[in-house]
């Protein structure tokens, strides 16, 4: 939550201030054509629902949030929520929602209290972390479609989810909350007695009295240590049984010696007892770890809300002719299904009714739309543009474009192998020669002297060694870092993300969607006459078509003309005294001697009465920032490589403009999982940043890969990293913090191997002392941490 | 030393309670929304709900205002 408040200064009856023209509702800039304070329809009525429940404070008190979805009502009816809803056996009901466009603890309030105006409700309760709303109301699943309408009118879209299998994760992170608690309480109690002992002996506190603090340690320690280092046992014990070593090994093998011996120590009342140190030892481990768990938990619900959304649910028109929403997954061959205008097609099949053109960039990266008709196939993941349609599902589930995408994408996940994370590596060379100086200390000394003597030094070549500052070392690191991504919405969804993008040196996009916006866009580069550029717009603000919507943006002010008739794709026209005004292809307005040069822009001409025809000309625009950030990726010495599914002329047009020479157009799935491959075989270390079906699997191939927010939902999850904005920048920024964070791990892990080398020669001259190894233990701790934390504060 | 008999079991009572109520707080679900939390206290009405994750034996009927 941001700190700083804006506060919309909202007078009691909403005027007309155009000079801020911000709608009341939502903040977003009001559109030419929309009377009143507010944007849409939607927003006038979330408006005066607000107000007449006397709920106006919210606007008060809110801060939005740009990186947010607005608090705009959406405008597509609520899923069925009748699947997830759980009844209880007193009457009631209660529904688990995930909320998208959450801003502040003001958003949390107003959905709170207008969920407590329905009189059915018990209790409505949103948690902010993660995004849910637990709802809870007497009588049946019959209620549910009027309190998620209630949620939605105010502008917040919901998503219902099944409660019971998200809560592993959050329980597992109070388990090791509940452990941190243990070991901390310990560690402080466990101190009190040893400084005291530290402080006393040898001087006036006696040999009995120091037995007694020994025994009350023990008392302390060793159920704490048997309580809090299950986590790390019990990691210990299954990597031992497959015969591999991890971090968790020495910590474990040092942490039960360690205990042991002390034990001994306090039973033969000596002085060598390290209970303070096997405690603080597990609290730091185990702060190191909870934090960890806690960052990665937050930013995979966050992962895991953006899949949710990008779900598609289908209408399903059943036989008696009622209709019903429902998730794609579920549908069967055979099903009747409707498609409205901006919805995505949720299974292939067939048309059966309705004329409509069909945007199939995200399937195959091709950005000019497609007219369909009935008889036409088409493929999931293609979305709707410009008129209702009604499509027979032919083939689900195995069959699919998507299913076979989604099998490529296994496929190369099984390909990549397993990547062992760095900390792990690192533990597989230290830990064995940890423990051979620990027996070459015993036979040492033993050879020496008594066995006990060789025992005792040992033991405290293990303790100082035991690899608290390496244990810590990486989990503070990866903290902080995918905090600071987080915070610049780009979600690190693999726990190795960072260290496979430090060695990153060859980056592949995608275009469409990629490198582009993804929708057209009115070319700037030709003369314009405003006049028609007025009367186009006029005539397409009621069309969905993408060309449409980019003659809105280039003339946001013009008036919406009324009574406008689409053909689907064909164009539209209104008629007009003296004729009729066309705005659509060159068919469809009759335009035959016109030249025609052959280029490969998408275009719309405009006939009207008494006026030359005029020609717009639209592209696919780059993002804003495309150019720079490739340059800087040259600057960095990255090879840089575009892989589209789209036309020859376009892909060379983009790559042109940024100056890439390596590209290659109209590259299906299969190959450029294949062309990944390739790269990987000749020794490159790829990321692949792609949003369509047909990247999936080379996003899946590629070493490590990420997805823009509005990617189809398999390529978010096949992504290891998913960014938020409209730029390309998180591309550089995830880079730049991976480098980073690469070098500090580096740089804590040598000063960790320092550490011992200066520490192990007095432990196996049997110089170490328990004052000594818990002194030593928690600087270099501190010091990690104090070294990781610069990542955050850089910049 | 004696006084050491009774301090020492004092000052472990004293810290195993608070272990004791910080665990209770946990298993209430006091930790499980800590950004909501902060923000929650600026609201004065009365609470939506109780503090907790929804169990039917647990709610309690809100004051609609």
């Amino acid at each position: 939550m941001s700190v700083a408040v804006t506060t919309l200064d909202i007078p009691a009856a909403p005027a007309i201030d155009r000079s801020a023209a911000l709608c009341v509702h939502c903040g977003a800039p009001i559109p030419g054509d929309a009377a009143g304070a507010f944007c849409c329809g939607g927003c006038a009525s979330a408006y005066a629902f607000v107000r007449e429940l006397g709920l106006q404070r919210y606007y008060d008190a809110r801060s939005l949030d740009p990186r947010e979805r607005r608090p705009r009502p959406p405008e597509d009816p609520a899923d069925d929520a009748s699947a997830y809803t759980v009844s209880g056996t007193d009457g009631t009901t209660s529904l688990s929602l995930l909320v998208d466009g959450l801003h502040c603890a003001a958003c949390v309030w107003l959905i709170e209290q207008v969920l407590a105006r329905d009189p059915a409700v018990i209790s409505a309760r949103v948690n902010l972390t993660s995004r849910r709303l637990a709802l809870h109301w007497t009588g049946g699943s019959e209620i549910a479609p009027r309190l998620i309408q209630a949620v939605q009118r105010v502008g917040y879209r919901t998503v219902p989810f099944d409660a019971a299998q998200q809560g592993g994760a959050s329980d597992e992170e109070r388990a090791l909350l509940r452990a941190v608690a243990v070991a901390g309480f310990a560690t402080a109690n466990v101190m009190l007695l040893s400084v005291s002992v530290w402080a006393g002996f040898p001087g006036e506190m006696g040999p009995a009295t120091r037995d007694l603090m020994h025994w009350v340690s023990a008392l302390i320690a060793l159920p704490s240590i048997a309580y809090a280092g299950q986590p790390f046992f019990q990691s210990a014990f299954i990597s031992l049984r497959a015969w591999r070593t991890n971090m968790n090994v020495p910590i474990s093998i040092g942490v039960a010696l360690a205990a042991a011996m002390s034990l001994w120590e306090t039973a033969r009342s000596g002085e060598h007892a390290y209970f303070e140190s096997v405690v603080m030892l597990l609290f730091f481990l185990l702060l190191g770890r909870y934090l960890d768990r806690r960052a990665r938990g937050r930013v995979r619900s966050a992962a895991e809300h953006l899949v949710r959304f990008a779900q598609v649910p289908a209408t399903l028109l059943a036989a008696d002719g009622s209709t019903r929403r429902m998730p794609s997954a579920s549908l069967k061959p055979g099903d009747t299904v409707l498609i409205a205008t901006g919805e995505r097609i949720p299974a292939d099949g067939q048309v059966t009714v309705g004329f409509s053109s069909l945007d199939r960039s995200l399937v195959d990266g091709e950005t000019m739309p497609a007219p369909v008709g009935p008889g036409s196939d088409v493929l999931a993941g293609m979305l709707n543009l410009s008129a209702p349609l009604r499509m027979l599902v032919t083939t689900v589930g195995e069959r699919t474009y998507l299913a076979e995408v989604v099998r490529l994408m296994e496929a190369a996940e099984r390909g990549r192998g397993r990547l062992v994370a760095l900390s792990d590596r690192v533990a597989r060379r230290y830990a064995p020669a940890v423990h051979l100086l620990a027996l070459a200390t015993f036979l040492g000394w033993a050879l020496a002297g008594p066995w006990q003597v060789a025992v005792l030094n040992a033991v405290a070549v293990l303790i100082i060694t035991c690899p608290c500052a390496l244990g810590l070392a990486v989990p503070v690191v990866q903290v902080v870092a995918s905090n600071r991504l987080f915070r610049r919405g780009i979600l690190l969804k693999s726990a190795t993300a960072l260290e496979r993008l430090a060695e990153v040196d060859t980056v592949v996009f995608d275009k469409t969607g990629t490198l582009t916006l993804g929708r057209p866009e009115l070319r700037g580069d030709y003369a314009v006459d405003a006049g028609d550029l007025e009367l186009a717009s006029g005539l397409a603000a009621r069309s969905h078509h993408p060309l449409s919507r980019a003659l809105r943006r280039a003339a946001p002010q013009a008036a919406a003309l009324e009574d406008v008739q689409e053909y689907a794709g064909r164009g539209l026209s209104r008629a007009v005294a003296g004729g009729e005004v066309r705005l659509g292809s060159r068919q469809w307005c009759g335009i035959t001697d016109a030249e025609s040069d052959g280029h490969a822009d998408a275009e719309l001409w405009l006939v009207a009465p008494g006026r030359a025809p005029a020609h717009f000309r639209f592209h696919d625009a780059l993002r804003p920032d495309a150019a720079a950030v490739v340059a800087r990726l040259r600057v960095l010495g990255k090879r840089i490589m575009v892989l589209s599914g789209d036309r020859p002329a376009a892909v060379r047009a983009v790559a042109e403009s940024l100056d890439i020479s390596d590209w290659h157009a109209g590259v299906s799935s299969a190959e450029k999982f294949r062309a990944l491959e390739h790269l990987a075989d000749g020794g490159a270390k790829v990321l692949m940043v792609g949003d369509g079906l047909n990247d999936g699997p080379a996003l899946a191939a590629a070493r490590i890969s990420m997805s823009p927010s509005t990617a189809v939902d398999v390529c978010q999850t096949a992504a290891d990293i998913v960014f938020q904005r409209a730029s390309l920048r998180p591309v550089l920024d995830a880079l730049d913090v991976a480098r980073r964070s690469g070098l500090l791990i580096r740089e804590n892990i040598g000063f960790a191997i320092l550490y011992n080398a200066a520490a192990v020669p007095l432990a196996m001259a049997g110089l170490v002392t328990p004052l000594l190894a818990a002194a030593a233990m928690s600087c270099s701790s501190i010091l990690v941490v104090a070294n990781s934390l610069r990542l955050g504060r850089a910049r | 030393m004696s006084g050491l008999l009774f301090l020492i079991p004092i000052a472990l009572a004293m810290g195993l309670a608070g272990l004791l109520v910080f665990l209770w707080a946990l298993r209430s679900g006091q930790y499980d929304d800590l950004d909501g939390a902060a923000g929650r206290v600026l609201f004065d009405d009365p609470p939506a709900g109780p503090v907790g994750p929804v169990n039917p034996s647990q709610q309690t009927r809100s004051t609609p205002s």
